[in-house]
């Protein structure tokens, strides 16, 4: 598998990341020798083994349904970058 | 006075021979001194000396909790309420938290004082606190001969840099593939990172949430164990936190390590690692030997599959842990864009720096149609494989004994062109992170040139007491006393 | 209560070059009744200033982590079983990224290859009386999104959080609906469901249930090839057409969407797999250019959370607590004597359905039935009121029933009365004795009535024994003598036997 000028692309495009157009050949270039170390992976037979879910052996927590937050939408506002009343503001969505 | 330890300087106060004033206004007076070192990102003088006072009367009343008037230096990468939080980052900017992470809020009630947050590789993403928005930090320590400045380590360079060179009596860190252990190595400080689970990480910025850890970073191996005992609880705010009541580990470090069952895994020999390092690693067993511990041979042997393994698992949890830093409701926005997908596009551009990126394409492409199965699902594989090594492991022996880093502290640019020799930093460490089990960093001696070399202590899940035990074991053996000079108040 | 095979029941669009069958799939989300969010504790309640019901969590502030709500899990596990369908006692939470204002986090916490519940089964009833399956493919737990208003300014969106982490279930069905019925039957039959369970309050003009609907054409035959080897092949591409909030609307966007698909088959088109809008006013579906660009959304575990597992003897504790469902009302009130349409009419509002059940109580289940449709329903209907604000108690309702039943007042009478009690209150027993409105049954009043009809009509006597069905109107003409009162069963066989009229009259 390699990486190439368009994946690189669509890759910063899904991951919503403005990557000059002369910067996508380095970068595939870089992401490829990632990947080719990676490659040694595929040396082990991984057939049987079930993938790792979760580190610590315990069950979730659950948590009581009670209302015991919420109410800060004036503390939420403090660090937007743009806002109205208590509405954050971004440029027009179109649907 | 900038010398004491966590343990003495408690005793100190206890004793009414110092007060936590004048032990913070000496700490306050060397972080200010010290910011050639590049180590703390905001200072908290004021707030220092306020929680200092608070401190001196409730100790003058007998009262206080277990880190009563003692000043902490915290990793910026813990939310700390009203106290401006970068995680080493532009794209948080002027960030300021209305809430106070799990573990600084249980150093707080425990009495600790503030005295400010510490650099670090962005979003914890790097190996020697390169790839900060705030510039790099400075190992306290060089080379004889020479004056080139070295790398403290990362992610956690701050933390570790300012306990080396007494700017703190102890710091926060967090380690999700060594960035605890590695940076306490390179600096002749002890880094412990503790089970998945036992800190809560509860506020505290994430990187890739099935890794990361917090941890004390310490210039003692008992002052790890106070540390820790106050940064771990259990957390109901965290699914993570594990509900096991949290031991007094200094209590614990009493006893020895007789008939102590040391495994030494023959997979961390690696080809071309500097001798000096193999030396010190048969070194660190003849000490536990000597104690009484029992040496055997041990196979890991999915061990080199550890690093791409993280390589896969730790970008693609971060490409989806980072997708809330869009410009949006905090942090950096973009200026003068009309349209909400270039200012997404924009704004992370700008605010993120080329190693979180980078991460950041490595993860979601590893996540996306078509190549899930052959990686993400394929390294979540290998971690189940990594992680049965150590159970195998552990039916026969307690602890591990492995080298911490591959080599001491290297020169700021020397690695940082080339991200997979970077990434080999982590090589003894990442395992324990892909495993979820504590793993503990002592100062064990020096290189020819005069620089400090850890070694690491691998334990079972939940068994910080025994890797403490074994770690004080070491620490007296290798007597390490050895400090920095101090270049930078010259600079 | 067999149901009816499906093809049956498929709906035909007549097209220039033949037959086509429509094929409808659903999912529906369906908001979880709980007081606060799936992974928060802010609140769920509807209507609050913006982002005011906001957790740091919910707003995807750095460092913030999920802990799941138990009674959004049980509340899973009740509608799972509602739907006679499988639970699975261990399921994952996965991350599903992408980006958009009203998603804090960048990722949607849902549940993508292991759902807290698998296969079930919901009958749906039609107005021909039948029923018909519609499988369940699964339902799984996940958080709603927040709200992006459009027309507050020219150039910018305003971005509420409120809705953003509710607890949503996402139910999905197999393609087993064959018409623009039994698209909005289905709805209607879930909300039914979930209203029974209280898992859901189905409202769907808040937004607490909304349906996606996955529309299809196929020629003839096609469809029945899919049902039997489950090779999607056999049928069209699908679009989906996105929140559609009545069961009305569903109707409608299914009969515009299929006819169109025919329509660009037809013209030698091909049908492009995609999202479309219904547009309520214009009575159409269009394109959502927004969601155009190919979605990869990286489904991956959510590592802040665990599997989660749920305990076998939990999940049948609250199997024992569910309350009798539509399906087993419905059965139970056939076989009172109800027909099925009429009895699936009344199960499909819990609450109508136990006032009926109030009404019944002793009484003959059609008459009380008839008494319910007749009466009250269509009194409501005619103000626009639900069942809840009837103003006449089920008991109330059931002593007038009982009264015409044991012959205390006629049916006239009765209607009379209800108009008394509904208008101005009261006990309709009581009303009955202070009124004076029993029924005449004593026969020297019926026929001294009888008499003076007949001596003022001499002329309709003798109509009457050449046209006996004449009698009707001497029975009228009796009632009225008796202001209503009189049981019009002894008036009529008093008159009978006064006229000398054959008993078949
Ligand atoms: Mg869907
Ligand atoms: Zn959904």
């Amino acid at each position: 598998m390699s990486v190439d000028k368009d994946t690189v692309r669509r890759i910063a495009g899904l991951a919503r990341l403005a990557v000059p157009a002369e910067k996508l050949e380095p970068l595939a270039g870089e992401l490829n020798g990632i990947f080719n170390w990676v490659e040694m992976l595929n040396e082990v037979n991984v057939a049987d083994v079930p993938a790792m879910t979760s580190v610590v052996a315990q069950k979730l927590k659950w948590r009581a349904d009670v209302v015991n937050d919420g109410g800060v939408a004036e503390e939420l506002m403090k660090n937007a970058p743009e806002h109205e009343s208590t509405f954050f503001v971004v440029p027009k969505v179109v649907e | 006075m900038t010398d004491f330890t966590l343990a003495s300087a408690r005793d100190a106060l206890k004793a009414k021979k110092i007060s936590s004033l004048e032990l913070t206004t000496a700490l306050v007076k060397a972080v200010e001194e010290a910011r050639p070192l590049n180590a703390y990102v905001t200072e908290t003088p004021e707030k220092a000396l306020e929680m200092a006072r608070a401190s001196d009367t409730r100790l003058a009343k007998g009262e206080g909790g277990a880190l009563e008037g003692l000043p902490l230096a915290i990793k910026d990468l813990f939310c700390t309420k009203g106290v401006r939080t970068t995680a080493g980052s532009n794209i948080l900017g002027n960030y300021v938290p209305p809430y106070e992470s799990t573990v600084t809020q249980n150093l707080w009630d425990a009495g600790a004082v503030m005295l400010g947050k510490t650099n670090m590789d962005e979003f914890a993403m790097g190996s020697s606190n390169e790839t900060s928005a705030h510039g790099p930090v400075f190992n306290p320590w060089m080379a004889k001969n020479s004056n080139s400045k070295l790398v403290p380590g990362g992610s956690s360079g701050g933390s570790s840099a300012a306990v080396a060179a007494n700017l703190c009596l102890a710091a926060t860190g967090t380690d999700t593939g060594g960035s605890i252990r590695q940076p306490a190595a390179v600096t002749g400080t002890v880094g412990l990172k503790p089970t998945y689970g036992r800190c809560s990480r509860w506020g505290i910025v994430a990187f890739a949430s099935s890794l990361d850890q917090a941890g004390p970073m310490t210039k003692t191996v008992r002052d790890a164990a106070i540390l820790l005992k106050s940064m771990a609880s259990i957390d109901p705010k965290d699914s993570t936190s594990v509900d096991i009541p949290v031991p007094d580990y200094e209590k614990l470090l009493e006893g020895g390590i007789k008939g102590l069952k040391v495994g030494i895994p023959k997979e961390y020999r690696m080809d071309g690692a500097p001798p000096e390092i193999a030396a010190l690693w048969d070194k660190g067993a003849e000490w536990l030997k000597a104690q009484g511990a029992e040496i055997m041979e041990i196979s890991l042997p999915h061990t080199k599959y550890a690093l791409p393994t993280y390589y896969i698992v730790a970008p693609a949890e971060a490409s989806s842990n980072l997708a809330r830093y869009d410009g949006v409701r905090f942090g950096h926005r973009a200026k003068g864009v009309r349209d909400i997908t270039s200012l997404y596009e924009k704004s992370r551009a700008e605010g993120f720096g080329l190693e979180v990126q980078r991460r950041i394409l490595i993860g979601t492409y590893v996540l996306s149609a078509g190549y899930y199965d052959a990686y993400y699902a394929r390294a979540q594989k290998l971690r189940t494989l990594i992680a049965r090594d150590f159970t195998e492991v552990y039916k026969k022996c307690d602890v591990i004994l492995t080298p911490a880093t591959p080599g001491p502290a290297f020169a700021v640019g020397d690695k940082s062109d080339d991200p997979v020799a970077m990434y080999l930093n982590d090589v003894f460490t990442v395992t324990v992170n892909l495993a979820g089990l504590p793993g503990l960093a002592v100062p064990a001696g020096l290189t020819a040139n005069g620089l400090p070399l850890g070694l690491q202590l691998i334990g079972k899940a939940f068994d910080e007491a025994t890797i403490l035990r074994a770690g004080l074991a070491i620490e007296q053996a290798a007597a390490f006393n050895h400090k920095p000079a101090n270049w930078w108040r010259a600079a | 209560m067999s149901p009816t095979s499906s093809s049956t029941a498929a709906q035909i669009i007549k097209g220039q070059t033949g037959d086509w069958e429509i094929v409808i799939g659903m999912e529906v989300h369906a908001q979880v009744s709980s007081n606060s969010k799936l992974f928060s504790g802010a609140s769920t309640e509807f209507g609050a200033e913006p982002n005011n019901q906001v957790s740091f969590v919910d707003a995807g502030m750095p460092g913030m982590l999920p802990v799941i709500n138990e009674k959004c899990v049980e509340q899973a596990v009740r509608t799972g079983l509602g739907l006679k369908a499988k639970i699975n006692l261990r399921s994952i939470f996965d991350r599903k990224n992408y980006f958009y204002p009203d998603l804090p986090q960048g990722y949607q916490i849902s549940q993508f290859q292991n759902p807290i519940v698998g296969e079930g089964e919901v009958f749906i009833d039609l107005k021909d009386g039948s029923s018909v399956l519609v499988g369940i493919e699964r339902l799984h737990l996940e958080q709603d999104a927040g709200k992006s208003l459009h027309d507050q300014s020219p150039d910018n969106s305003y971005v509420d959080l409120n809705r953003s982490g509710i607890a949503l279930m996402e139910i999905v069905t197999k393609p087993h609906m064959r018409s623009s019925e039994e698209a909005a039957a289905f709805l209607r039959k879930l909300r039914a469901i979930v209203r029974y369970l209280g898992t859901c309050d189905g409202n769907m003009d808040e937004g607490s249930m909304r349906a996606d609907v996955n529309v299809s054409v196929c020629k003839v035959g096609g469809y029945d090839k899919f049902r039997a080897d489950g090779s999607f092949k056999h049928l069209g591409t699908r679009c989906e057409i996105k929140n559609v909030n009545s069961m009305r609307f569903v109707a409608q966007a299914v009969e515009y969407e299929a006819r169109r698909q025919v329509e660009i088959i037809e013209g030698g088109g091909t049908i492009k797999q995609e999202t479309r809008l219904f547009d309520s006013k214009l009575n159409e579906t269009r394109s959502m250019r927004s969601k155009e660009e190919a979605h990869d959304y990286r489904y991956f575990p959510d590592p802040d959370l665990l599997p989660l597992e749920l305990d076998a003897a939990w999940v049948e504790t609250i199997k024992k607590s569910l309350p009798e469902l539509p399906d087993e009302k419905r059965a139970r009130f056939v076989a009172f004597g109800l027909t099925p349409y009429d009895a699936s009419v009344l199960v499909a509002e819990r609450e109508l359905a136990d006032y009926y059940e109030a009404l019944a109580k002793g009484v003959d289940a059609k008459a009380a039935a008839n008494w319910l449709n007749n009466e009250i329903l269509g009194r409501l209907n005619r103000d626009s009121l639900t069942i809840a604000d009837v103003p006449v108690s089920a008991a109330a309702n059931n002593a007038i029933v009982t009264m015409v039943a044991d012959g205390t007042i006629s049916g006239k009478i009765a209607k009379d009365l209800l108009y008394i009690v509904w208008t101005e209150g009261g006990d309709p027993r009581q009303v009955v004795e202070a009124r004076g409105l029993r029924q005449v049954t004593d026969t020297g009043a019926i026929d001294a009535a009888i008499e003076a009809v007949i001596a003022a009509n001499p002329d309709k006597v003798e109509e009457v024994k050449a046209k006996p069905k004449l009698a009707a109107w001497f029975v009228g003409q009796v009632m009225k003598q008796t202001g209503g009162k009189a049981n019009p069963g002894a008036v009529n066989a008093a008159l009978k036997k006064r006229l000398n009229l054959p008993d078949e009259g």
